[in-house]
């Protein structure tokens, strides 16, 4: 319980936050750097992983394929491929260019197997009449693709999303390991100086940025999500629509 | 005129859906293609709008063969619906309406404008405009379908059991407005059903299938019944166990004379003078 409290106390402390506090100090800044390593890593993963699975959703080619790389990708130690990469890039590279590169495809290739998963799972997920009638209607294969399949699956493309962001958050922290910043980089820094309290207070503060993101995508995702049973988005505007009159209550009564 | 020039159809998987099927649908005429499951007559009705491609044969429109035509425009110019209405859950019911004149590049406000003027044409009240699919009944939805296929005036309306997934009720009201919209309208209509009384009721011709798109018999309502080709079309149609075949009875002290199937159920009553008159003189 002390440990708790004083790793609060070193969280809440102001000093801790002043500019020009020495390393891992300030707070703010291994916090921005923790933010910009992710804020890189899940776009590129994005840039990958999205077309791909929506290459995959839309043809239903190369599902077995995918299944089992994103399945090898995920059993890949991130650990081991930073250390691989810096180690191998380090020959032609300053370290901290090298180090940094490590990071951020490490932390990459972590995040690429959700976004993609999520992807194709949620093309795939859309009711396959609602996409044949579309084609019989006359809509190109990227009309089908950008009109009806993406804006369907979007909470499941969302959560695919999520769930790699919240794997990033959690595990940027090993950028500390070779000598980047980062939030990693104050557990780092406790445990050399054996001082369990700002060990704790790193753990902690990832945890409660972790929670924070994910929590934001959590509406994100809810506004995002058209419910099904009654195909409108939750937004309040067809809230109001739908409680006017006696009318539209029964017709919601009905479709339920 | 659609015409099918000996099309043959078999699937990657070896099954021989239609065979060496030529046949012409006349031009503002319902043609009403009917059958039991798996006997080819929806994958008939694909080949036309290039939803499924023939293996072998030609299918022409008013002369001009379809796989010489891009697909894309060749599925706008003709409209098709669908069984549950294939509606698009996320967009509006007049966004839904006005999908074809969208894509083909008609202004947003004069698209809609043209939705709000299908909905009266299919019975359907303005104010459901903004509502979702899913807020509609099943009724409801299969007429946005029906009017979304009208959307861009096609000469060429295809129809796949449209009807098949609403209770009995509202198909028959279904298929009193599609015969007020067609009498109105005057479209080359293909419908896909199992459902011979449906297809009697729809129907200019009727197209009664055997497996493999084999045609037992074609002709009009009235040929068909009056002269079924076979034992598997007297089958089909009902004529077999009776179901076709009316008397009229008459009970004294009835004031109408009564229409009975074989059974002895009554069918109806016949509208005749000796009828109403018997009305006439019991209401005076």
């Amino acid at each position: 319980m002390d440990f708790l409290v004083s790793a609060l106390e070193y969280i809440v402390d102001p000093a801790s936050w002043a500019a020009g506090a020495t390393s891992p100090l300030p707070l703010g800044d291994r916090l921005r750097e923790h933010l910009l390593y992710t804020a890189i890593a899940v776009p590129v993963a994005a840039l990958i992983a999205l077309p791909l699975g929506f290459y995959i959703g839309h043809t239903g080619r190369g599902r077995e394929f995918v299944i089992a790389f994103t399945g090898a990708m995920r059993a890949l130690p991130a650990l081991g491929i930073l250390f691989f990469i810096t180690m191998v890039a380090g020959y032609r590279l300053s370290f901290l260019v090298a180090a940094t590169v490590g990071s951020l495809i490490a932390l990459t290739i972590l995040a690429v197997p959700s976004i993609l998963a999520g992807a194709y799972a949620g093309l795939e997920s859309v009711d396959r009449q609602t996409i044949d009638a579309a084609r019989a209607n006359g809509m190109t294969e990227w009309q089908i693709l950008v009109g009806v399949e993406i804006p369907l699956a979007l909470p499941l493309i969302v959560g695919g999303v999520r769930s790699a962001v919240l794997q990033v958050i959690a595990t940027a922290t090993i950028a500390s390991y070779v000598g980047l910043g980062g939030l990693g980089r104050i557990i780092t820094s406790g445990i050399g100086l054996n001082n369990f309290t700002v060990i704790l207070a790193g753990a902690l503060l990832v945890t409660a940025l972790a929670l924070a993101v994910d929590g934001l995508f959590a509406i994100v995702q809810k506004l995002t999500a058209t419910n099904l049973t009654t195909g409108r988005r939750a937004d309040r505007k067809t809230r109001r629509d739908q409680s006017s009159g006696l009318d539209a209550a029964v017709a919601d009564a009905t479709s339920r | 005129m659609i015409e099918f020039r000996s099309v043959t159809k078999q699937f990657p998987d070896g099954t021989v859906a239609v065979e060496n099927f030529s046949f012409a649908m006349p031009a503002h005429k319902a043609t009403v293609l009917v059958g039991s499951s798996g006997c080819g007559k929806t994958t008939i009705l694909r080949m036309i709008n290039r939803m499924v491609e023939p293996t072998s044969g030609q299918i022409l429109i008013d002369g001009v063969d379809v796989a010489t035509r891009n697909k894309v425009e060749l599925r706008r110019s003709i409209g098709y619906v669908l069984q549950a209405a294939g509606l698009l859950p996320h967009r509006r019911v007049i966004d839904n309406i006005a999908t074809v004149p969208l894509l083909k590049g008609v202004p947003k406000a004069q698209a809609r404008e043209a939705a709000l003027d299908l909905l009266d044409k299919v019975g359907l009240d303005r104010s459901l405009a903004r509502r979702y699919p899913a807020q509609l009944s099943g009724g409801q939805q299969q007429r946005v379908g029906v009017a979304r296929a009208l959307a861009s005036d096609p000469n060429i309306l295809l129809m796949d059991e449209p009807f098949g997934a609403v209770d009995p009720i509202v198909r028959a009201d279904l298929q009193i407005e599609l015969n007020r919209l067609q009498r109105e309208l005057g479209k080359t209509i293909v419908f896909v059903t199992h459902d011979i009384d449906e297809a009697f009721t729809l129907a200019d011709q009727v197209v009664i299938f055997r497996r493999g798109g084999v045609i037992a018999q074609a002709g009009t309502p009235a040929e068909i019944l009056a002269n079924p080709a076979d034992q598997f079309v007297e089958t089909f149609i009902g004529a077999d166990k009776g179901r076709r075949t009316l008397h009229l009875q008459s009970r004294p002290g009835d004031r109408a004379i009564l229409v009975v199937d074989g059974d002895g159920r009554p069918a109806g009553v016949l509208a005749d003078q000796a009828g109403s008159q018997a009305r006439n003189d019991s209401a005076s």
